[in-house]
């Protein structure tokens, strides 16, 4: 796999050479489980390796953006409002240590370690992302499939949607205390079962080759590719199964503007904008690099996931 | 003494013009080279938008300022003026040309739709009527109707500065600031406006 230079000192500088050294053997055996959190200075943010295994559901012939654009380009809140902010203000957040509950209308609720997570068996998936505000990446994201976690935790037959909670932390979240409420925290976001169970969504842990940055969501979050990236939830400390749709955070604010579903759709304009075409982001070129691309239903993945709606009305539940 | 006066206001004229167009040119530069960020359209479509704005409201400070400090500057008013109707009309030729790349299709959808552009575009056409008599030869063939003409410059104020606060996703402090600016000039000149009784109570 290609290696990408992440703009940050280099493991090597800050950890004694020998220590980093065996880190890297580890990681390469793929036996960093339990251990990394060990090694690392615990609370950590520095970018490590992963190693994954290109997936089978890559999208063909997809570009990623650059990586300086990934990362600097974001909507998080939690660090404000500007989409330079995360990567700015995001330096004091801490991902570890860091848990994730599973819980709800499961057989075996369990507690995941983040070294737990970044241990498993990972995957490189290269998705479209399209944002709801009508800007578009490709960003080659490192997870596993969320019904591989699910499955572990044994779903009663009364689940039907899946509850995702964001972590609260103003004193590392700057834009979690702002002058004007902008959304209620914790961010929350939910899924149907049967979609949370789609062999497409994924738990990223990472994106080009190494940990997610503190602005992409550290250290896990939740990836969809047919739907409109805030139902992307980053930085997730609970999974909860329920049998009633879940509250989710922009619907709660502007609910005629953010449906729970938020499946991508030409045909539904935002009320503000329209949806039918997309600005790709860091095309480079200026002005004249990038012109507007056409968006696709379900953000390209439709042969995969429509059938997920068959017989339902995607003006009504957008 | 007046003719040199006269000449120097030209002078600062020019300089306004040349001074104020300096965002608009910095950021096309910027924007033509790759280095005005990750969304390059999006980015100068909305620093054209905001400096229309500020232009509007700072022409519509200079009235207030003279009346509260007596600093006059009713002279540099149309430059002011006309500078923000210049970038309102940019922004508009960057929404056109650069974000839409000239699809009739959505930029009918758009005005014809949306609130949120409706304003913008009752903000521009006010602008345009504006600047379109702002030349001595329509103030003298207009006479009293010129002043109620430009009495829209309030409509376009309020109209933008909406249009503003609805440009997001969420209610941003800084937008309601400008509201809050312009509805304060507002008032001033409601105030002013009203009919005074004998003895005004001092300000
Ligand atoms: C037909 C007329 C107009 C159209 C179609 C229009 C369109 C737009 C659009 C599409 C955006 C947001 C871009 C985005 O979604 O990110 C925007 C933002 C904005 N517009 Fe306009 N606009 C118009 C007139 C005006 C006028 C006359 C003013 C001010 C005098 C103005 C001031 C602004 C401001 C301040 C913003 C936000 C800038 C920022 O983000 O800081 N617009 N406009």
């Amino acid at each position: 796999m290609r290696v990408f230079r992440y703009p940050s000192p280099p493991p090597s500088s800050i950890t004694p050479h020998a220590l980093w050294l065996s880190r890297r053997d580890l990681l390469a055996a793929g036996a960093a489980a339990g251990l990394v959190g060990g090694i690392l200075p615990s609370r950590a943010a520095r970018a490590v390796d992963l190693a994954a295994q290109p997936g089978p559901l890559s999208g063909e012939g997809l570009k990623p953006t650059p990586l300086r654009d990934v990362t600097h380009y974001n909507n998080f809140y939690e660090f404000g409002l500007e989409k330079t902010d995360p990567a700015e203000r995001s330096g004091d957040f801490h991902p570890r240590p860091w848990t994730v509950r599973v819980e709800g209308m499961v057989a075996k609720p369990r507690t995941y370690d983040i070294d737990a997570l970044l241990g498993r068996k990972l995957e490189e998936r290269i998705y479209r992302m399209r944002c709801v505000e009508a800007w578009s990446m490709v960003i080659p994201w490192i997870g596993f499939a969320l019904r591989d976690l699910l499955a572990e935790v044994e779903p009663l037959g009364s689940a039907k949607y899946v509850a995702f909670e964001s972590v609260v932390r103003p004193s590392e979240m700057p834009g979690q205390g702002g002058v004007l409420p902008v959304l209620d925290w914790p961010y929350v976001e939910g899924l149907r079962l049967d979609e949370a169970m789609h062999p497409l969504t994924i738990l990223a842990v990472g994106l080009y080759g190494q940990t997610l940055p503190n602005q992409n969501g550290a250290p896990v979050r939740l990836v969809v590719p047919w739907k409109y990236g805030f139902k992307g939830i980053k930085s997730i400390v609970r999974i909860r199964l329920t049998d009633r749709q879940p509250r989710t955070s922009w619907n709660v604010r502007a609910p005629d503007e953010y449906g729970f579903y938020a499946n991508v759709n030409p045909a539904v304009d935002h009320p503000r904008w329209s949806q039918a075409s997309e600005r790709p982001i860091g095309a480079g070129g200026g002005f004249f690099g990038a012109s507007r691309q056409l968006t696709l239903p379900f953000n390209g993945y439709g042969e995969q996931v429509a059938g997920l709606y068959a017989g339902m009305d995607l003006r009504r539940d957008f | 003494m007046a003719a040199r006066r006269g000449r120097s206001a030209g002078l600062i004229r020019l300089a306004l013009y040349g001074i104020g167009l300096v965002p608009a040119v910095v950021s096309f530069v910027l924007g033509a080279t790759n280095r005005l960020g990750a969304d390059p359209v999006n980015t100068f479509e909305r620093t054209l938008g905001l400096w229309a704005l500020r232009f509007l409201i700072l022409s519509l400070c200079i009235t207030p300022l003279r009346d509260l400090t007596g600093v006059n500057l009713v002279r540099y008013r149309r430059a002011v003026g006309l500078l923000a109707f210049w970038y309102a009309l940019f922004h508009l030729s960057a929404y056109v040309a650069l974000d839409q790349g000239f699809d009739l299709h959505t930029l009918l959808a758009d005005v014809t739709t949306r609130p949120f552009i409706i304003l913008g575009m009752v903000a521009f056409t006010i602008l345009s009527a504006l600047a379109a008599t702002s030349n001595g030869w329509a103030i003298r063939r207009l006479g009293r109707r010129w002043k109620a003409l430009h009495r829209w410059v309030y409509a376009a104020a309020i109209c933008a500065a909406i249009h503003f606060i609805l440009s997001f996703k969420v209610i941003r402090v800084e937008t309601l600031l400008y509201g809050l600016v312009v509805a304060a000039l507002l008032a001033f000149r409601v105030y002013r406006a009203a009919p005074r009784r004998a003895k005004a109570p001092p300000v």
